[in-house]
């Protein structure tokens, strides 16, 4: 009854009195992910490969799996919830993957449109002729 | 009888709903916390490296390009390798909790062994590339691959070193808090890495070798 505990370590499994687990149900949860993200795993190798699928739509789908298995990961590894005594391990998590968006994708979107505005290589050749 | 737990229930209930009277944070918490972050920022360098990835993914440079260099298989292998030694790690740390030694050391090997597992076929991988001439100095594409893939082994690496280093400590020293604090860092490290395993395979692996 005295610790009461208003924060969590990440990767701990929750402490409050009313979800205590026993070991047995932790060795549970570990295997219900791992099982979780071999399926996952396995999906996203057949969608690359598989010629069944529409091929423009391939890499949004390996990207939506990515994002699965990384949740996977999250919670039944990592044990990330949405408790009130994880919200410190959630906020920290938010801005990591904040500012991995804006590195990824900012790039992406900088360099993609420098090589639109980018003379065609045929001009710059011609460009070069002059000289 | 009733009234005290009542009473009580309720002490409990408003001290849970004030955190700022509860004081000062356990040093579990606070020293998982600080890991947390620091993985988070590693993760962050690593985001940087995927966007060097992939805006130089199709400056080959007249060289060899993904889909002719990677080969699924062994990915696959490398990534089954990881998992599973996630969920070993994961195991461990329950045996940990649980003060159980032979299970904590059997946990571990397993770890290690699937780890190098891991390492060795990158190391192939690698070695097989540059055999081929398609070293980290052929193009723009396989600097960034090298730099990307190898600083996740890097990691890998690190990762083996230091669970060697915390079995001795927990053969030495025994479940002490400190070496508990310790291994509870090195399990956040370690299912991190795969999370970054994750996305490396999809979009280095298997984006790269979409037509």
């Amino acid at each position: 009854m005295t610790d009461t505990q208003y924060d969590r370590a990440p990767g701990d499994a929750s402490a409050l009195p009313d979800v205590e687990q026993g070991a047995s149900s932790g060795v549970l949860v570990y295997t219900i992910g791992l099982v979780l993200a071999v399926g996952f795993t396995a999906l996203s190798f057949w969608v690359a490969n598989t010629s069944l699928l529409w091929v423009g739509g391939v890499s949004l789908g390996l990207t939506v799996l990515a994002i699965a298995q990384m949740g996977i990961h999250l919670v039944f590894f990592l044990h990330v919830t949405t408790g009130p005594d994880n919200t410190n391990n959630v906020m920290a998590l938010a801005f990591g993957v904040l500012i991995v968006v804006l590195v990824v994708v900012g790039s992406l979107l900088i360099m993609s449109d420098l090589n639109d505005g980018m003379m065609p290589a045929s001009e710059l050749m011609n460009l070069q002729m002059q000289h | 009888m009733n009234v005290a737990v009542a009473v009580d229930d309720e002490v409990r209930y408003e001290a849970r709903s004030n955190a700022s009277e509860a004081g000062p944070a356990a040093k579990r918490v606070v020293v998982g916390y600080g890991f947390w972050v620091f993985l988070l920022s590693d993760i962050v360098m690593f985001s940087a490296i995927f966007a060097a990835y992939a805006v130089l993914n199709h400056a080959t440079a007249g060289g060899p390009s993904g889909v002719q260099l990677f080969n699924q298989r062994s990915v696959a292998i490398e990534t089954g390798c990881l998992l599973a030694s996630s969920y070993t790690c994961g195991l461990m740390s329950l045996a940990i909790g649980a003060r159980r030694y032979p299970a904590t050391y059997f946990a571990a090997l397993i770890t290690f062994v699937l780890g190098a597992a891991f390492l060795t076929l990158e190391v192939r991988e690698f070695a097989g590339m540059i055999a081929a001439g398609a070293g980290p100095q052929r193009s723009a594409f396989l600097s960034a691959f090298f730099t990307l893939v190898g600083c996740h082994g890097l990691h890998v690496t690190a990762g083996l070193v230091w669970l060697v280093v915390m079995m001795a400590q927990v053969a030495i020293k025994g479940f002490r808090e400190t070496v508990e604090r310790r291994l509870l860092c090195f399990s956040l490290f370690w299912h991190a890495l795969d999370i970054v395993w994750v996305w490396l395979f999809t979009v280095v692996y298997l984006m790269g070798v979409l037509s």
